[in-house]
């Protein structure tokens, strides 16, 4: 009695319903509505970063630990930075590498999961080995292993955001190819010689590419917190980049001396975490009704 | 049911190994040389020589592999870099203190989380129905090391309610500073069990049989504990499952922030002294107790149910 | 209170039930009007959709909450059940009142075994559960259930269809209940299977003596088994009297359409309701007239302007139509 509702299967039957209307339902779900906000004052705060006056990362000794007033409105860290436009700096950071490793994870999986969809016998029991294995490693020790190897970079997050949401949406992908494989339209399709990424691209990404994007939408805060927790422990973003997780680590370090480092790292996070999960929970509900009911 | 257990427990093997095979495929598929990575630039000549004599990378890659794959599957996971001090000792010293923490925080997300399941499934549509299902999509989407930090922030440095570091000494004292760290590691998961549990519960709600119930009269209380949680709890088996495997490596934030010792922190200052074997080694130790877990959950479930159990016996 | 033995066990008059949906207000039951006698089988026949289960569910209290009783009383045993509250209808639901539902794959618990269930069931007794387990098993061999002794510490899903079925018909015949409500149980089966469950069903009446509410569309059934029918249409009782004399002489056209124009196929098994053509009325705004205007061939304009009253006609107690005396239709098949 398996309780997942498949997405690849409600995918099959959905067909694109007026955007506008289904825009505006969305909106008037409070929580949805809610969602947006943060993520639009996320959005805001990310592009407004270089009109402020302070630079995020030179240091200036003479106003170390400062408190919040009018010159630096979140007061300064403990090198004497402006916190305020570090944490909209690190706005920049998060939105960037959370949307590209979520686009860069969707294309993984849409590319292994029609290949394990389309492709021999074989070819798709290892690609399931390996995704199973993939799933079977704890996130955090994944992401520690090859952040060792690798040495600590962007490109190293994005990778284990590839690593840890590819194989997910590889599995949707491969059902949705596998329920379309042996249609009889597309059974024709291949008998013309339509190979199988032109078929690929023409029937199943359409059909898919919905609810991708909702579950995708639904994952970002887990990409947020990939990206500032690796920042936090100093294996993501190199410092003096401004990242939320690394300016939360120097508030942690000393905790003690100010509050402010640490509201500086910790509420954004926590803004943008919300931010997707209610806008993602209200498109579900809009788009996919029958994941809402439960 | 013989056959779905053998079969379960292939497939565990099967990852198992797959994960072995990826691992050695990742150690010496990297740009540059895996010594020099495992010693650091620094090393001498001499040393790099002596550790691949002794790490066998002079010998043939088939050799290698066997002796990488039957090592590890005999519970060697090689030596220390530095003290050489057998790295499965090392990591099975500071298991318990990660297990306290994980058993903690399981107490903090199974509780709540099923009285809150219970109430919204009962509740559905109610004012505390709609709070409980914000509440557990944001407690989700909050990573544990923010918390963590609040926690700290909260309640031991301005409210000084629990010490700031260290696991303590005594009973009494090592459950007061489990405290912060246990909430910091299982709050999310109260919102996933809430979740599935109200969701497998309406599920169940919905069946014939427990129409039937009601049409003979039996109390709302009687049927909600005997005849609709009894199935509605299978699917959160699995989510625990799944939760104590995530949380043995997911305490590394919580370790840290609360300077506990334990497998996350014994991996973060591995890293940082590039102690590799170390690091390898604790991914195998948490992979296998999160392949274990799962099974276990899974085999559970077997047992708890008798469609599955009788299904597959014949 | 005193009871006349032959006052009817249920008496369901003038019931009014709309469900509140969005587009607004659903009338799912108008003017219902059925009577069951003491240890009486009364055959309840509709299509799906005519109200079948509404009717059902009302009478024994479970409906869903987003139905109202406007109107209208079920009284069982002198008592109005529209009044009563969740728990006072718990009290007689499974003791004076049971239920057989349709499907028995998914009417028992699947994790629950029989006998637990069947011990359940029994919470009103002061029996240890040592004499209610042994009630349940004689309970099991009276629905001939091979080797009850060991059988009751199966599962569901360990029985076949039919065997579950009489499981069913077992726990809800266990308290001697005085009006057994049977929806639909022999649909699910068999043809074969169907007429061993009947006959069962028919023994264990007679030797416990409860009235039976038993809804099907199967006709075949009813004519083998049932005293008396009442036929549903859209959410009203269109035509009821005793089985033999409406299958004679139908007088509603919806029951003359429903029966053909060959009396010999009543006999045979019918697995489904024949199908008339048309569909049926929109019940969130029915229009003024007779609820059957729209299909019926013979309707006119005061079919379609006045709501017909309930006229006892030809050998039927009850037909709610404009003409109940008019000439039967012809009907071509």
């Amino acid at each position: 009695m398996s309780s997942a509702v498949d997405p690849a299967t409600a995918a099959v039957v959905k067909k694109p319903r007026k955007a506008r209307g289904a825009m505006r339902r969305l909106v008037s779900d409070p929580l949805g509505a809610l969602g947006l906000g943060l993520i639009v004052v996320t959005v805001l705060a990310a592009l407004a970063a270089g009109l402020l006056p302070h630079d995020p990362v030179k240091l200036n000794p003479m106003v170390r630990f400062a408190a919040p007033g009018a010159e630096h409105w979140l007061g300064t860290d403990n090198l004497g930075r402006d916190l305020f436009t570090r944490m909209l700096y690190g706005a920049r950071i998060a939105l960037v590498i959370s949307i590209g490793a979520t686009v860069a994870s969707l294309l993984v999986g849409l590319l292994f999961g029609v290949l394990a969809g389309f492709g021999p016998r074989w070819l798709d029991s290892i690609l399931l080995l390996l995704m199973d294995a993939m799933k079977s490693v704890p996130t955090v020790m994944l992401a520690l292993v090859l952040i060792t190897w690798t040495g600590p970079s962007l490109w190293a997050v994005v990778l284990v955001v590839v690593l840890v949401n590819g194989p997910t949406y590889a599995r949707i992908v491969r059902t949705q190819v596998l329920a379309l494989r042996n249609a009889e339209f597309i059974e024709a399709e291949r008998a013309l010689g339509a190979g199988f990424l032109r078929v690929a691209s023409l029937h199943v990404v359409p059909n898919i590419i919905g609810p991708l994007l909702i579950l995708a939408a639904m994952d970002i805060p887990i990409v947020v917190g990939i990206e500032a927790g690796l920042s936090f422990l100093g294996l993501g973003v190199r410092p003096p980049t401004p990242s939320w997780g690394t300016i939360l680590f120097d508030g942690f370090s000393y905790i003690r001396d100010s509050i402010w480092m640490v509201v500086a790292g910790g509420l954004p996070i926590v803004i943008t975490a919300l931010g997707f999960t209610f806008l993602g929970e209200a498109l579900r509900d809009t788009f996919d009704p029958k994941l809402a009911k439960r | 049911m013989l056959s779905y257990l053998a079969r379960r427990i292939l497939l565990s093997v099967a990852v198992v190994l797959t994960v072995i095979a990826a691992l050695f495929a990742m150690m010496h598929a990297i740009p540059g040389d895996a010594v020099r990575t495992a010693l650091g630039p620094r090393a001498s000549e001499a040393m790099v020589e002596a550790y691949r004599v002794k790490m066998g990378l002079d010998q043939p890659v088939l050799v290698q592999i066997w002796r990488f794959f039957s090592t590890i599957l005999q519970g060697d996971l090689g030596s220390d870099a530095i003290s050489g001090v057998p790295v499965a000792r090392i990591i099975l010293a500071q298991l318990p203190d990660t297990l306290y923490l994980v058993a903690g925080a399981m107490v903090v997300a199974v509780v709540p989380g099923i009285w809150l399941g219970v109430m919204s499934a009962t509740h559905r549509g109610s004012l505390f129905d709609r709070v409980t299902s914000v509440l557990s999509v944001s407690v989700m989407a909050v990573p544990s090391f923010v918390i963590a930090i609040y926690l700290l922030l909260i309640f031991a440095i301005h409210l000084s309610w629990f010490p700031a570091i260290g696991a303590g000494e005594g009973f009494a004292d090592r459950l007061h500073r489990l405290v912060l760290p246990s909430v910091a590691l299982g709050l999310a998961w109260i919102g996933y069990i809430a979740r599935i549990l109200r969701a497998s519960m309406l599920e169940v709600m919905g069946e014939n049989h427990i129409r039937t119930a009601r049409a003979f009269g039996l109390s709302e209380r009687r049927i909600m504990f005997d005849y609709v949680l009894r199935i509605a709890l299978l699917p959160t088996i699995t989510v625990l499952g799944m939760g104590i495997g995530q949380m043995l490596s997911g305490a590394v934030f919580a370790e840290i922030v609360f300077g506990r010792p334990g497998i996350g922190k014994l991996v973060y200052d591995s890293i940082a002294a590039r102690n590799y074997p170390i690091v390898v080694g604790t991914l195998l130790v948490t992979t296998g107790f999160f392949v274990l877990v799962n099974l276990i959950a899974d085999l559970l479930i077997a047992f708890l149910d008798p469609r599955v159990r009788n299904v597959v016996s014949r | 209170m005193s009871l006349d033995a032959s006052d009817p066990v249920l008496t369901v008059s003038g019931l009014t039930l709309s469900y509140d949906i969005p587009a607004g207000e659903l009338k799912a039951l108008r003017d219902v009007n059925l009577s069951i006698g003491k240890g009486e089988i009364v055959g309840l026949v509709g299509e799906s959709g005519s109200g079948k289960s509404t009717l059902m569910q009302a009478i024994l209290g479970l409906l869903p909450g987003a139905a109202q009783i406007r109107s209208g009383s079920i009284r069982f045993e002198g008592q109005d059940l529209t009044g009563l509250s969740a728990r006072q209808m718990r009290g007689l639901l499974g003791d004076r009142i049971s239920v057989v539902f349709q499907d028995p794959m998914t009417a028992l618990n699947p994790v629950l075994t029989i006998g637990r269930q069947m011990i359940d069931i029994q919470h009103r007794s002061k029996l240890s559960r040592r004499e209610k387990r042994a009630r349940a098993i004689e309970m099991l061999a009276r629905v001939r259930i091979p080797d009850p002794e060991s059988r009751i510490d199966r599962y569901p899903h360990e029985f076949s269809g039919g065997m579950r079925q009489r499981v069913a018909i077992a726990m809800a015949l266990m308290a001697k209940p005085a009006l057994l409500v049977a929806d639909e149980p022999t649909t699910a089966l068999d043809a074969t299977l169907e007429i061993a469950t009947i006959d069962l069903l028919r023994e264990l009446q007679s030797e416990i003596g409860c009235a039976v509410l038993f809804i099907t569309h199967h006709l075949g059934v009813v004519a083998e088994l049932c005293d008396r029918i009442d036929i549903m249409y859209a959410g009203e009782i269109v035509e009821s009297g005793a089985t033999g004399a409406v299958f004679q002489d139908p007088r509603h056209p919806y029951t003359q359409l429903l029966f053909g124009c060959d009396p010999a196929q009543i006999a045979e098994p019918m697995r489904h309701l024949p199908s008339i053509g048309g569909n049926l009325p929109d019940l969130t705004a029915p229009l003024p007239g007779c609820i059957f205007a729209s299909r019926c061939p013979r309707a006119d304009e005061t079919c379609t302007t006045g709501h017909p009253a309930d006229h006892k006609a030809g050998q039927s107690d009850l037909v709610r139509c404009h003409y109940p005396l008019a000439p039967r239709l012809e009907i071509s098949a």
